[in-house]
């Protein structure tokens, strides 16, 4: 009896709790999951031949070969820039920290297409930073490593934008009765921030890692597209509806979402194990 | 380890935290830091723990001027107002954390730290909590744990800052007293912050009453409640009725009620001056005892437990006057709202000048 009180309770506390569940799920369903099962049901239309000779032949998996590493390179270097970034804008105070914060957001927002442009004039051999690596005899443009710069443009915001709220939360007395208790720096940064902003870290660097597989038009600018060398997968899409093989666009495109959706759960499953041991 | 605080001086951009302070505490003393908010009074707690740094003066802990180490390198046990736990770490591991980052040379081995912390725990009434997380234990549990942490270090001081004030009623005077019995057994020299009165008054071997950056007394706790040295230092501790008044011939006349004030008998110029006195230190009756009685009206009563407030409304008074008389009194008197009673202000505490409070 007392559990229907409760129940009865609760719902007259949080009221409409059926309309905007069956709100959710239609946007969910209209948005996203409806779009994403195109692809699965065509790439399981197919028959196995097709589907595996459309993902396996050798120029299909050198893009997702290049993808999957320059897009790990890029959000493992976003770890590092983003961390900093985070931290110096919430702990420190300086004069023009608010315009610092919203520049963070930039890539967000700006048309990829409009920083591929940016790099490829930056980078070329004429640009302003490209006369100068072509002094050292390095070269970005048609190559991985300027897939690499371009995708840390586009993962920088997510790590810095999971991992400042959590710097936020942690007060600064933690660090201080590390101190006290007689760590030095790397120790009170090693067993004690580390732990703590690790799983934000993580979340950050999954998205980074997720955003930058599927990235395109920053990309390809820079990329210079030379088969088996800087063809990135979605790109592989890209050409296949260019030659009306939809069938193998589809599949190049599926398992790009299996790779997206597992880095997904996989996070996930971390953060709850996260979640478990300590709280 | 005895601490040396001289000419202490920290300003802040608008405002001086610390104005020349010098302050020294004996190995083995408990002292308590009381002010109100924004005194000063964590600012110095801080500077000893080298967690901020002073503008001038030194700190002296047993003949060695420390003012210039590292928070890392001073040895000073902490304790936060907030706990300041380690969340991803286990209780465990919060305590051995500062026997765990002593470089390698001077490290204990596994087993010795192992003892040291579980005696800790021991210690602080917790070692059934070895495996829990700060998360999972309550305020004063986590306080209690904090102080393991900043014991198992040897500190040579202990330094706690408002170390109860995020604890409710009942935990805080638990944990207060527990303590006081923790400090006479281990006997370190400890200073805590706190903005409660009562809680210095219990628990401190002597008392700094700090005001403005400034220390307005230092004394035992009785001599600071007793004799207070100052308007503030009366109002600070403890809750006290203000009258302001005309200082004439050794009498103060506050309202038209003329008290006798035999200490401040020099010179016949009339001063300002403020007579104080506690409600626990005035007189209810239904009968006049002296002359000097005032005749009162009883505005409200206010039952807070073993003692009884009354609000008074006297002739030649403007402001109510606030008394407390023992539960037993109060049934004795019969007293009611309205009632007629006569009042007598025994111990009225006068000084000159105007004060701010």
């Amino acid at each position: 009896m007392n559990m229907t009180l409760f129940k009865g309770k609760q719902r007259k506390i949080l009221p409409g709790f059926g309309l905007s569940m069956g709100y959710t799920v239609f946007y969910l369903s209209a948005i996203v999951l409806v779009p994403l099962s195109t692809i699965v049901i065509s790439a399981f239309g197919m028959n196995p031949e097709t589907f595996f000779g459309a993902i396996s032949s050798p120029r299909v998996l050198a893009s997702y070969r290049l993808s999957v590493s320059t897009a790990l390179l890029a959000s493992l270097f976003d770890a590092v820039a983003g961390f900093l970034t985070a931290w110096t804008l919430v702990r420190y105070r300086f004069p023009g920290r608010r315009i610092l914060d919203a520049l963070v957001d930039l890539p967000f927002a700006l048309p990829t297409a409009v920083a591929g442009i940016c790099f490829a004039t930056l980078y070329s051999p004429v640009g302003w930073l490209g006369q100068f690596l072509a002094k050292i005899n390095m070269e970005l443009i048609n190559k991985p490593s300027g897939i690499v710069i371009a995708l840390i443009f586009i993962g920088f915001p997510f790590v810095v934008r999971t991992v400042q709220p959590v710097i936020a939360e942690l007060e600064p007395e933690i660090e201080e009765s590390a101190q006290s208790l007689g760590a030095n720096r790397w120790q009170t940064f090693r067993k004690i921030l580390l732990p703590h902003l690790f799983p934000a870290l993580l979340t950050g660097i999954t998205l980074a890692f997720a955003r930058g597989i599927g990235e395109y038009g920053s990309v390809i600018f820079i990329a210079g597209n030379l088969p088996f060398k800087t063809e990135i997968a979605p790109l592989m899409i890209m050409t296949k509806l260019d030659q009306f093989d939809y069938n193998g666009a589809s599949a190049v495109a599926f398992v790009l979402l299996l790779i997206s959706f597992t880095m997904l759960i996989l996070l996930n499953g971390v953060q709850r194990w996260q979640q478990k041991a300590y709280q | 380890m005895s601490i040396e605080i001289r000419n202490i001086t920290k300003s802040y951009p608008g405002y001086t935290a610390l104005d020349d302070i010098s302050l020294s505490i004996r190995t083995g003393e408990l002292i308590a830091l009381l002010g109100p908010s924004g005194c000063g009074k964590t600012t110095l707690l801080r500077i000893i723990a080298g967690l901020e740094t002073a503008d001038k003066g030194s700190i002296i802990l047993e003949d060695k001027d420390t003012t210039n180490l590292p928070a890392r390198e001073k040895n000073v046990g902490f304790v936060f107002q907030h706990y300041a736990l380690f969340r991803r770490l286990n209780v465990f591991d919060n305590v051995a954390f500062g026997l765990n980052v002593r470089p390698s040379s001077q490290r204990q081995s596994k087993s010795e730290i192992r003892d040291r912390v579980m005696h800790l725990l021991q210690l602080v009434q917790m070692e059934w909590a070895v495996k829990r997380y700060p998360s999972q234990l309550s305020g004063g549990q986590r306080q209690r744990i904090a102080l393991a942490r900043a014991l198992a270090v040897n500190p040579k001081v202990l330094l706690l800052d408002e170390p109860f004030s995020a604890l409710d009623a009942k935990v805080r005077l638990e944990l207060r007293r527990w303590l006081r019995k923790l400090h006479e057994d281990i006997h370190v020299t400890s200073i805590f912050v706190t903005h409660d009165q009562e809680e210095a008054l219990e628990l401190a071997d002597r008392i700094v009453v700090i005001n403005k950056g400034k220390i307005e007394q230092l004394g035992s706790p009785q001599e600071v409640y007793d004799h207070p040295a100052n308007a503030f230092v009366y109002n600070f501790l403890g809750n006290v009725n203000v009258f302001q008044g005309r200082i004439r011939n050794g009498k103060v006349v506050i309202g038209d009620h003329p008290v006798d004030t035999p200490h401040l008998l020099d010179g016949h110029e009339e001063k300002n001056g403020q007579a104080f006195i506690r409600p626990h230190e005035i007189g209810v009756s239904r009968i006049r005892s002296s002359e000097s009685d005032l005749v009162g009206k009883i505005r409200d009563i206010r039952i807070m437990g073993s003692q009884i407030g009354l609000e008074l409304e006297t002739t030649g008074f403007e402001k109510l006057i606030e008394a407390e008389i023992p539960r037993d009194t109060w049934r004795n008197l019969q007293l009611n709202r309205g009632d007629e009673v006569f009042v007598t202000l025994n111990k009225v505490k006068v000084f000159t000048g105007d004060y701010e409070i």
